[in-house]
């Protein structure tokens, strides 16, 4: 029973006719509104995220062999595996460089364009729209038309080749594959967080600048002075998504490199997939996952706690 | 008081889950009832799909109580991924095309029901028909797992028209004079790049990634990826080495090759020569260009040919198992061997005649299906086997990759897959 209840019953003590009080009260009727609401969601995380998460664990203390049908406890087997397995050292590598330019050059690139098409000026309408339009386009369907452009005689080599650049052949060299992979999940998600920075930008109040103005401050000046501070909870936000997103690209690697030239762009996802569905090693790709959930919590969480050191306000 | 809004909110979830788990229970339902399967195969071309529901329209009116029988085509190049991930999220088909290279691994499982008793015992079937050479990858203990459906050798098909252009001397002419190699092969693709600007020949399927393709072309060195026992890499041996130097100088010094990252199709017209299957002469468009057929060049070793092999195997968990080996035993009689040898070559002996295959083959000529089919067949060393070969062949392409630059040391490269892959063969 809660303390509204009680009250409800003290404020109740006047005479009630004998009558016992209705067990749906109006504020018990809320409540049932508002699980009912909340239902569809809660069954979709508790089916679609709580319960495989828990299967996780547990399959991954398990040798699964799917064509045998077989399903052996192996205890914490598959986690001593990690401290012997080779592929693990270059794959956290290309996984760290990997994240590491894509929120780098993603946020840049994101912050910038927010900047320049936050002018007043006539066509950035247009702008937005182009530089937001590829997230919405099918991420495979992207990649795939990326792929051909990146080929050895394809569209970019062309466009180099017609100002007397010999282009390297992007998907096959260990840096340029890994510089494309990068480049085109930057370009496909820029548009996102151009608009979260544009939100925020817009939501800076123009007397600040004014009196910035006045006391003579410049315009890179009042760009780190006030500009920064006042969107940094954009910027925590738009950085959180980016290295979460960045620690779970699948589709790039799968459809432009397939982990290679070599291992250079078999990223944790990549590799865990590998493992699990081609090698047919479920337990310990499920072992692989975790290693992936506590990489991406921790980042996550070391984030949300250098919030205080950076974030100026929060609302 | 908060606790018990906490287990209220659980209760409402767990009740979700139970209800959403009982609406899963049903399917199992109705099994005396009418019966339908499901088979994966790799093809989704029309004339190969046309061909098989027709066989299966023909078994379920002589069997009413199987009412579907549907073909479910899986992408090609994650054939193998999709179907284990289907066994493994219990959505297993009642029957699997599988590949050559993942036959060890579903053969040795105990995934696949045991199939030669029942053939046998099929009025008309003729088991012994069945060339033995065809059966034994597919085997394991004596017992046979999969029906070896398709046994596909490798040829060159041709694009004379390219060929002319480029003066070049056709394949069938250099036959003729005994000078069908690798050597005059490549100087004619090369010359057929230099000319039109096309590609000169491609290894379809490679790409720089399938490398168990390029058995196609190492065999004619008497080179091999492994020993036949499995357990030693052949990579690093003599034979690959120049069998690999001389791919090597072929694309990157002669372009009779189309590098990496380039794509040239055959029966689109982009390029001269192919080495791939008879099954791929479905793609060939009439009034296209001039084609043909020829077997593979000869290497230093002679000649030779390379199979690949696909069978079709019946899963044992499948609540449908009998019905589905019944129905493969219906698939594969002579009759239906007969008609689908035009794209899958059967292991039948008595079908295997050019004159046989002729009446199926519209498309091909009784030379050409002696040379390359026939021949290829009984002669032919199958592509690259070996149980875990999903684990092996990613290893090799990685320990490859180096290679595929113009300034590589072929020998150094070769002798690094061996380091990669020889604790995995030795397991």
């Amino acid at each position: 029973m809660s303390q509204t209840d009680t009250r409800v019953d003290r404020v109740g003590a006047r005479p009630t006719l004998g009558r016992a009080r209705p067990y749906w009260t109006t504020r018990r009727r809320d409540q049932l509104t508002g699980y009912l609401f909340i239902a569809p969601q809660l069954l979709g995380s508790a089916v679609f995220v709580i319960l495989p998460l828990i299967l996780v664990v547990w399959y991954s203390l398990h040798e699964w062999n799917v064509l045998a049908g077989t399903f052996e406890f192996v205890g914490t087997e598959n986690y001593s595996a990690l401290a012997e397995d080779t592929n693990l050292g270059p794959v956290l590598r290309a996984t760290g460089l990997f994240s590491v330019g894509l929120v780098v050059f993603n946020l840049a690139l994101a912050l910038l364009l927010a900047v320049l098409l936050n002018q007043k000026l006539r066509g950035t309408i247009v702008f937005r729209t182009l530089f937001f339009s590829p997230v919405v386009v099918s991420l495979v369907a992207w990649t795939i038309v990326w792929g051909f452009l990146l080929q050895d005689n394809g569209g970019i080599n062309g466009l180099l080749d017609t100002i007397g650049v010999d282009g390297p052949n992007w998907l096959r060299g260990e840096t340029t594959a890994m510089i494309s992979v990068v480049v085109v999940q930057v370009f496909k998600n820029v548009g996102l967080n151009m608009v979260l920075f544009l939100a925020a930008l817009q939501g800076v109040p123009a007397e600040l600048y004014e009196a910035a103005e006045v006391d003579g401050a410049g315009r890179l000046r009042q760009f780190r002075r006030i500009t920064v501070p006042m969107i940094s909870p954009t910027i925590l936000l738009t950085s959180i998504i980016t290295v979460v997103g960045s620690l779970q690209v699948f589709a790039q690697i799968a459809v432009l490199t397939q982990g290679g030239p070599g291992t250079s762009t078999t990223v944790l996802v990549y590799y865990l997939y590998q493992q699990a569905f081609q090698f047919h090693h479920f337990g310990y790709g499920a072992t692989l996952s975790i290693v992936l959930f506590g990489i991406v919590l921790a980042l996550t969480v070391l984030q949300w706690q250098m919030r205080r050191r950076w974030v100026h306000h929060e609302s | 008081m908060r606790t018990g809004k906490g287990v209220r909110g659980l209760a409402v979830a767990l009740a979700g889950v139970l209800a959403l788990t009982a609406c899963g229970g049903g399917e199992e339902a109705g099994q005396d009832g009418p019966t339908s399967l499901r088979m994966t195969i790799w093809s989704a071309n029309e004339a190969h799909l046309k061909l098989f529901n027709e066989i299966a329209d023909e078994y379920k009116k002589a069997n009413p109580g199987v009412t579907a029988i549907t073909f479910d085509p899986l992408p090609f190049e994650n054939y193998t991924t999709t179907l284990t991930t289907q066994i493994a999220g219990g959505n297993a088909p009642d029957l699997a095309w599988v590949f050559e290279n993942s036959a060890p691994d579903f053969v040795a499982s105990g995934a696949l029901l045991p199939l030669d008793d029942r053939l046998k015992k099929v009025d008309g079937y003729g088991y012994d028909d069945l060339s033995p050479a065809t059966l034994k990858l597919w085997q394991n203990d004596g017992k046979l797992f999969a029906y070896p459906f398709s046994t596909s050798p490798f040829g060159v098909f041709v694009n004379t028209d390219l060929l002319k252009k480029a003066g070049q001397k056709t394949p069938a002419e250099l036959i003729a004079g005994g000078q069908w190699n690798w050597d005059n092969a490549l100087a004619a693709a090369a010359a057929v790049q230099g000319a039109t600007g096309r590609a000169g020949l491609v290894i379809r399927d490679f790409d720089y990634k399938g490398w168990d393709n390029l058995s196609t072309f190492w065999t004619g060195w008497g080179a091999q990826a492994w020993s036949a026992d499995g357990r030693s890499c052949g990579f690093a041996a003599p034979e690959m080495v120049d069998a690999m130097t001389t791919l090597h100088r072929a694309i990157f010094t002669a372009k009779a090759l189309p590098g990496p990252g380039t794509t040239a199709d055959f029966f689109a017209g982009d390029a001269a020569m192919t080495v791939t299957q008879i099954s791929r002469a479905s793609l060939l468009k009439d009034g296209g260009f001039g084609w043909d057929l020829v077997p593979l060049p000869a290497g230093p070793k002679g000649n030779y040919s390379v199979v690949g092999q696909a069978g079709i195997g019946v899963m044992k968990k499948s609540p449908h198992a009998d019905e589905a080996a019944d129905f493969l035993a219906f698939l594969t009689n002579p009759t239906n061997s007969a008609k689908l040898a035009q794209f899958f070559p059967p292991p039948r002996q008595s079908l295997l005649t050019a004159e046989t295959l002729a009446k199926t083959n519209p498309k091909l000529k009784p030379e050409q299906l002696q040379k390359v089919v026939i021949d290829g067949i009984t002669n032919g060393v199958v592509k690259p086997n070996h149980a875990g070969q999903a684990e092996l062949s990613q290893q090799v392409r990685a320990g490859l990759d180096p290679l595929w630059k113009a300034d590589a040391d072929v020998r150094a490269v070769l002798e690094g897959v061996c380091t990669k892959i020889q604790p995995l063969l030795a397991k």
